[in-house]
C-alpha cells in the first residue's frame, strides 16, 4: 500500500508539485488525522475576502484603513476633553457631566467595536452537490443551452405578502439569494439583508450587527453634541472670568474638540436621523436607494416587510431575536465533509454530521469500487487520497501504480483551482489521460459527474468521494500553494 | 421492500444521493423550508410524515424568530448590559437551534435510519436547505 503511493511520487512529478506533497504529508499509518498535519479551523479557510483576529472571534473587511481613522477620531476627541474640559466643568458645575460622558463614551465604543467585528450575517458558500443540484433545477426550466451561450440571468419570483419579490442567483456563491440579501462586491460574500458596506466601521451592515450600527452613530451623535455643547460652555464660563483670547490660551485642545464635534455632527446626525427613518418603515439603504418599494414604481408598490407601525419595526430591528452566525467562524475543518463553502456544526450536537464523516473515513472506498469498477483493485488505499485515485483511476487493476497517483496529482490541481472541482476535473482527466491508456473509462465518471442524464448511483459516489475527501487535501495544498 | 436499518448501519452504506429542500420564501424572510414532497423520496418514506418532519421544523425556527415580549425583554436588557451578557447565557436562538437539532437527531434515529434516509441539520448548510442522504438499500449489511 504504501509502496505503491511512493511508487506514485516519482511519475507524476513533473506533472504538478502538488502530489508530491500530499503523498509526504500523509503518513504511513494512513489516518488524515495525525497530529503533523495541523487541524484547521473553517476562518482560515473562508473564501470571502475578509479579514480574521484573534483565532477566527473577530471579522473584518479587507480595507480597515478608515476604521482605524475613526477610532483616532473618537479617542483623541474625547481624550481631551476628559483631560482639558471636564476638570473645569466638574468642579465648575458638577462631576455629572464627566460621568455622563464617560458613559456615553464607552457605550459608543462598545457598539462601535460590536459593528466592527461581528459577522454581517454571512451566507455560507454552497456546497458542490447543492451548486449541482439548483444547477439542474434550472436547466430544466430553462432548457439545456450550447457550449459559449450565456443562459439568461437566473431568477425566481416568489410571492411575499402580496408583493413579487425576484430571487436573484449569486454566480459566485451558487445559491439563490434569500429577498433582502445582497453580494458585496468588497467582501466578495452574500450578506442576509444587506443594508451597505460602511468603511467607517470597516465592515458590511447586515442582519446580524445593524442595531450595533445604528445604536453606533445615535449614541456617538449625542456624544458629539454634548462634546460640543460642553466645550463650548467652557470656554464661556472661562471667558467671562479672564477674557476670551485668553480663555483659548489655558485650553487649546478646546478649539480642536469644537472643529471637529462641529463638522461630524451634521453628517452623523443626518445620518442617525436617515437610519431612523429607513428603520420606522423598515427598509435598508440598499432598498432605498434602489426606490424598491417606493410608490414612483407604480400604484400598488410597497414594502411587503414592514410591520405596518413604526413602533413594531423599531422593536423588531433593535429589539428583535439576534441569529446566529452561519459561518462558524472557529470549527474545525472536517477533513471528511464536503467543505468548499465555509459550512457551520451549529450550536447543538450534529449526530448526522458525525455519522456522515465517520461513514466516509470508514468505508467509502471500498465501496466506490465495487460499485464504479466492478472489482477489486489493489488500490486497497487505507489513506484517504486513495480515495479518488480509487475511483477515478482506471478499472484495470494491472496498471502500474503511477497511474493513481498521477491521477491524485489531477484531483489535487482541480481542487485547488476551484470549488466547482468537477468541472476542473473533467479538464484535468483529459489532460492526464493522453499519456496512459484507459481514458474512456477515467472519464465516464467524471463525465456523469457533471450532472447530466445519469444513473443516480453512479452519479453521487465519484462526487461524495471526491467532496469527501476534498477537504482532507485541501489543507495541505493550500499550506504548499500560499 | 426497504430492509431496516440502524444509524450504525448507514456507517456501511454508500451515498446514493442527496434531495435538497430548499427555502420558502412566501412568508418573508424567515427560515421556513418548503413542504412539498420530493419525488425522488416517493419509494423511501410516506409523504405524510416528510410533510409532518418539515412543518415541525419550520414551527422550531418560527419559535426562535419570533418577536414577542420574551424577545424584546432578552434584547433590551443585553443593550442595557452593552450585549455582555451573552457571554454569560446564550441567546432564545441559540437555545431554540439546540432544540432543533435534538429533534433532528432524533427524527433520524426513529424514522429515516431505518429507512436508509439521512437528515442533515440545516444549520450546518447555512440553513439554505435541508439535506437528505439516500443511502443504498443493497450494500446494508453486506460488509
Amino acid at each position: 500500500m504504501t509502496g505503491n503511493m511512493h511508487l506514485g511520487v516519482e511519475e507524476p512529478i513533473r506533472e504538478c508539485q502538488y502530489n508530491q506533497i500530499c503523498t509526504h504529508n500523509s503518513s504511513p499509518m494512513g489516518t488524515p488525522h495525525t497530529k503533523k498535519k495541523k487541524i484547521k479551523r473553517k476562518w482560515q479557510v473562508f473564501q470571502g475576502r475578509n479579514k480574521f483576529y484573534c483565532n477566527g472571534r473577530i471579522m473584518m473587511a479587507k480595507q480597515t484603513g478608515v476604521f482605524y481613522l475613526t477610532m483616532v477620531l473618537i479617542l483623541v476627541t474625547s481624550g481631551l476633553f476628559f483631560a482639558f474640559d471636564c476638570p473645569f466643568l466638574a468642579s465648575n458645575l458638577t462631576p455629572a457631566i464627566p460621568a455622563i460622558g464617560g458613559v456615553l463614551f464607552i457605550f459608543v465604543m462598545g457598539m462601535l467595536l460590536r459593528a466592527s467585528f461581528s459577522d454581517p450575517g454571512v451566507l455560507p458558500r454552497a456546497t458542490p452537490e447543492e451548486a449541482a443540484d439548483i444547477e439542474r433545477q434550472i436547466d430544466t426550466t430553462n432548457g439545456p443551452s450550447g457550449p459559449g451561450y450565456r443562459p439568461p440571468p437566473r431568477t425566481r419570483e416568489v410571492l411575499i405578502n402580496g408583493q413579487t419579490v425576484k430571487l436573484k442567483y449569486c454566480f459566485t456563491c451558487k445559491i439563490f439569494r434569500p429577498p433582502r440579501a445582497s453580494h458585496c462586491s468588497l467582501c466578495d460574500n452574500c450578506v442576509e439583508r444587506f443594508d451597505h458596506h460602511c468603511p467607517w466601521v470597516g465592515n458590511c451592515v447586515g442582519r446580524r450587527n445593524y442595531r450595533f450600527f445604528y445604536l453606533f452613530i445615535l449614541s456617538l451623535s449625542f456624544l458629539t453634541i454634548f462634546i460640543f455643547a460642553f466645550v463650548i460652555t467652557h470656554v464661556i464660563l472661562r471667558s467671562n472670568r479672564t477674557g476670551f483670547l485668553s480663555a483659548l490660551k489655558d485650553s487649546p485642545a478646546s478649539v480642536l474638540e469644537v472643529v471637529v464635534c462641529f463638522f461630524s455632527v451634521w453628517s452623523i446626525v443626518g445620518l442617525s436621523g436617515f437610519h431612523t427613518y429607513l428603520i420606522s418603515s423598515n427598509q435598508t439603504t440598499n432598498e432605498d436607494i434602489k426606490g424598491s418599494w417606493s410608490s414612483k414604481r407604480g400604484k400598488g408598490n410597497y414594502n411587503p416587510y414592514s410591520y405596518g407601525n413604526f413602533i413594531t419595526n423599531f422593536c423588531a430591528a433593535l429589539c428583535g431575536p439576534l441569529p446566529p452566525s452561519l459561518i462558524d467562524r472557529r470549527g474545525f475543518v472536517q477533513p471528511d465533509t464536503p467543505q468548499p463553502a465555509a459550512q457551520t456544526n451549529g450550536t447543538g450536537a450534529c449526530p448526522s454530521n458525525q455519522v456522515q464523516s465517520h461513514m466516509a473515513a470508514t468505508n467509502p472506498l471500498l465501496h466506490s469500487q465495487t460499485v464504479i469498477l466492478g472489482g477489486g483493485t489493489p488500490l486497497q488505499a487505507k489513506t484517504s487520497l486513495g480515495g479518488p485515485c480509487s475511483t477515478l483511476g482506471p478499472s484495470q487493476p494491472s496498471l502500474p501504480s503511477s497511474i493513481p497517483g498521477l491521477s491524485c496529482g489531477g484531483e489535487l490541481m482541480a481542487l485547488r483551482d476551484s470549488e466547482i472541482h468537477c468541472h476542473h476535473h473533467l479538464h484535468h482527466q483529459h489532460f492526464i489521460s493522453p499519456e496512459e491508456t484507459p481514458s474512456p473509462p477515467a472519464a465516464l465518471p467524471c463525465a456523469t459527474h457533471l450532472g447530466h442524464h445519469v444513473h443516480p448511483a453512479q452519479l453521487f459516489d465519484p462526487a461524495s468521494q471526491d467532496s469527501l475527501h476534498e477537504d482532507s487535501v485541501r489543507g495541505l495544498v493550500k499550506l504548499s500553494s500560499v | 421492500m426497504a430492509e431496516t436499518h440502524s444509524l450504525q448501519d448507514l456507517r456501511q452504506a454508500a451515498v446514493a444521493s442527496k434531495v435538497f429542500v430548499q427555502r420558502d420564501y412566501s412568508s418573508g424572510t424567515i427560515c421556513k423550508f418548503q413542504t412539498k414532497f420530493p419525488a425522488e423520496l416517493e419509494s423511501r418514506i410516506e409523504k405524510q410524515q416528510f410533510e409532518e418532519t418539515v412543518q415541525t421544523l419550520n414551527n422550531l425556527y418560527a419559535e426562535a424568530e419570533k418577536l414577542g415580549g420574551r424577545s424584546y425583554l432578552e434584547g433590551c436588557l443585553a443593550c442595557l448590559t452593552a450585549y455582555t451578557i451573552f457571554l454569560c447565557m446564550e441567546t432564545h436562538y441559540e437555545k431554540v437551534l439546540k432544540k432543533i437539532a435534538k429533534y433532528i437527531q432524533e427524527q433520524n434515529e426513529k424514522i429515516y435510519a431505518p429507512l436508509g434516509l439521512l437528515l442533515t441539520d440545516p444549520i450546518e448548510r447555512g440553513l439554505r436547505v435541508v439535506e437528505i442522504i439516500i443511502f443504498e438499500d443493497r450494500s446494508i449489511g453486506s460488509r
